[in-house]
């Protein structure tokens, strides 16, 4: 993990710059726990999850549907709230952490307004804020230039692609220049070559903005190409079985996917979700 | 080519006819429904209006049917009739007369319109505290589904002379009844349009840590706009029966209600379809205000395409 590049000098706790030492704590959880009282009896979302996000890495969720992962990211974004255990975001509590505004959340479908034209959509979290006019054009403008939006202002969801909308999406959640990125299968809805191409660009905007990034996905591929640490979930509870550094260099491009070191990766995540899941069903 | 269009504009295909252009669209089919209706009324009138033609001697089936189509107070007046009239009491009669039908539609108009505006208000206040508040929801709810289910008919006669008797009269009481009538669909759509925001959007303005009235304002509002206008359009016609009937039960002198009243009184059916139809041609012409009020304010927002 090369992360320290990243690391706000700051707020960090005191590693040398420039070293590869591990950044501050972002995320911490222990013995996090989630369960929800349903007609079919008590789900178990999340059981016994111990988590640790350091500043300025990438950290993907991966697992099967209904292994907690989306459930996992909603509770360190406080839009869901742990039953047990204990979880702090930049070292508050998440219901702190999301008054703060520390983080942007970005949905797996795009959730612009379809009222608003491209560039109200961005200036929307920084409205609710208060910012003033000129600063609210001038963040927008300068993060629709970062997801590759500039031009494209004017217009409104309907008239755009999936992706753009994504990348719009993405553009607002970073227009307050959030510490942390929640993205919870941003790509989930595109086909692959779009994916593709919004993975190198995630990757590049992650390298500019040096933001702590935690993604969920179901794609392998996705989880090995983007990440620097790849949490490996599992349903029924809903639980960690592996945590996988994924130490491939800082400037990826597509063509790593084929090396043997990628591969050797995604072996070790596909055979721990292999593990965690019987696929008896 | 210009000089091939000019030689020849009519020869050259221009891509579908007249004829299908206008059923691709709603003039075909709607010329088509009022063709077939005009059919089966004069067929009705012929037929309705014959055993009330009196003659010396025995008439033609030309004349019996001539004279079907013009009689004083037929059962059921043909359309060409209910023109002339509407003609007469419309065109050929000054606004300021009694008789002007333009006079009346007017009185009622005003009433509609003053009930439209404080029963839409009423109703969109009534939805924003029943957003607001979930308790007024179970208890207000019931009472206000309640009210639309005594019959206005039995009502209105007990707010007119209710409001007669403490000496309101004229447009108010008329306003009122429009305006029971007309705030149930604001609530009920608006209700529903500030409700609409799906699961995602509600989430997302919790990651910004929105304030309940940002969230109303930024989110509710916007969203409930398409369920605002539907419900006005339902209201505006709502509004116009309330003031109609609210000009029944005391034989109000002025008002398309009162036209029709006056006209059952002395068998005057004419006058009662005229009154009728421009009772119709109100309601058409408010809903279509506000249909195009409504495209205006969607495509500003950008929503329409």
């Amino acid at each position: 993990m090369d992360a320290s590049p990243l690391r706000d000098p700051t707020i960090g706790t005191g590693a040398a710059a420039g070293g590869p030492a591990p950044g501050r704590v972002v995320i911490d959880a222990r013995a996090l726990s989630l369960t929800f009282d349903t007609a079919d009896g008590v789900v178990h979302a999340l059981s016994d999850v111990d988590l640790t996000v350091r500043e300025g890495e990438f950290v993907s969720f991966i697992g099967p549907s209904g292994c907690g992962k989306t459930t996992l990211l909603r509770v360190i974004a406080d839009l869901e709230r742990a039953t047990g255990g204990s979880i702090t975001v930049d070292g508050v509590a998440p219901a702190e952490a999301r008054t703060q505004r520390l983080y942007g959340y970005v949905f797996q479908a795009p959730a612009l307004l379809p009222w608003r034209n491209v560039l109200a959509n961005v200036t929307l979290p920084l409205e609710i804020f208060g910012m003033d006019k000129a600063s609210r054009l001038e963040h927008a403008r300068r993060n629709l230039d970062l997801v590759n939006l500039a031009g494209f202002e004017k217009k409104f969801p309907w008239q755009l692609s999936g992706g753009m909308q994504q990348r719009a999406s993405i553009a607002r959640a970073l227009s307050f220049d959030p510490k942390l990125l929640l993205m919870d299968e941003p790509f989930g809805a595109l086909d692959e070559i779009v994916r593709d191409k919004l993975n190198e660009q995630l990757l590049k905007l992650w390298a500019e903005t040096a933001k702590t990034v935690v993604f969920v996905t179901h794609s392998i591929p996705e989880a090995v190409f983007l990440s620097t640490k790849i949490v490996v979930m599992s349903p029924r509870p809903g639980r960690i079985i592996d945590v996988i550094d994924c130490d491939l260099p800082a400037d990826r491009t597509l063509e790593i996917r084929e090396t043997a070191q990628f591969l050797a990766i995604a072996h070790r995540v596909r055979e721990g979700l292999r593990a965690g899941h019987s696929y008896d069903d | 080519m210009t000089i091939d269009a000019a030689i020849a504009p009519a020869s050259r295909p221009r891509g579908p006819g007249l004829l299908a252009r206008a059923f691709a669209g709603t003039t075909g089919p709607v010329v088509t429904i009022v063709a077939v209706l005009m059919v089966v009324w004069y067929a009705a009138a012929v037929w309705l209006n014959a055993p009330l033609v009196q003659s010396e001697t025995p008439l033609s089936t030309a004349e019996l049917v001539d004279a079907t189509l013009a009689l004083e107070r037929p059962l059921l007046p043909a359309p060409h009739q209910i023109l002339i009239e509407l003609k007469k009491t419309v065109l050929d009669t000054p606004v300021t007369s009694k008789r002007s039908l333009v006079q009346h539609a007017w009185v009622t108009l005003s009433s509609t319109l003053t009930g439209f505006a404080f029963g839409a208000l009423l109703g969109l206040l009534l939805a924003v505290a029943i957003v607001h508040v979930r308790s007024l929801e179970k208890s207000l709810m019931f009472w206000i589904v309640s009210s639309q289910t005594i019959p206005i008919l039995a009502v209105a006669p007990i707010i007119i002379v209710v409001l007669g008797a403490i000496g309101v009269t004229g447009l108010v009481p008329k306003a009122i009844i429009s305006a029971y009538l007309c705030f149930f669909p604001v609530t009920a759509g608006m209700v529903k349009g500030l409700t609409s925001p799906d699961r995602l959007h509600v989430d997302l303005m919790r990651t910004y840590d929105a304030s309940p009235s940002a969230t109303f304002w930024k989110l509710r509002v916007p969203a409930s706009v398409p369920f605002l206008f539907t419900s006005l359009k339902v209201a505006i016609a709502a509004s116009l029966v309330g003031a109609i009937v609210g000009e029944l039960p005391t034989g109000a002198q002025a008002g398309l209600g009162a036209r029709l009243l006056a006209g059952s009184y002395y068998g005057q059916t004419i006058q009662i379809w005229a009154a009728l139809f421009a009772a119709a041609a109100l309601a058409a012409t408010m809903v279509g205000l506000v249909g195009a009020l409504e495209g205006f304010v969607l495509r500003q927002m950008g929503t329409r395409r």
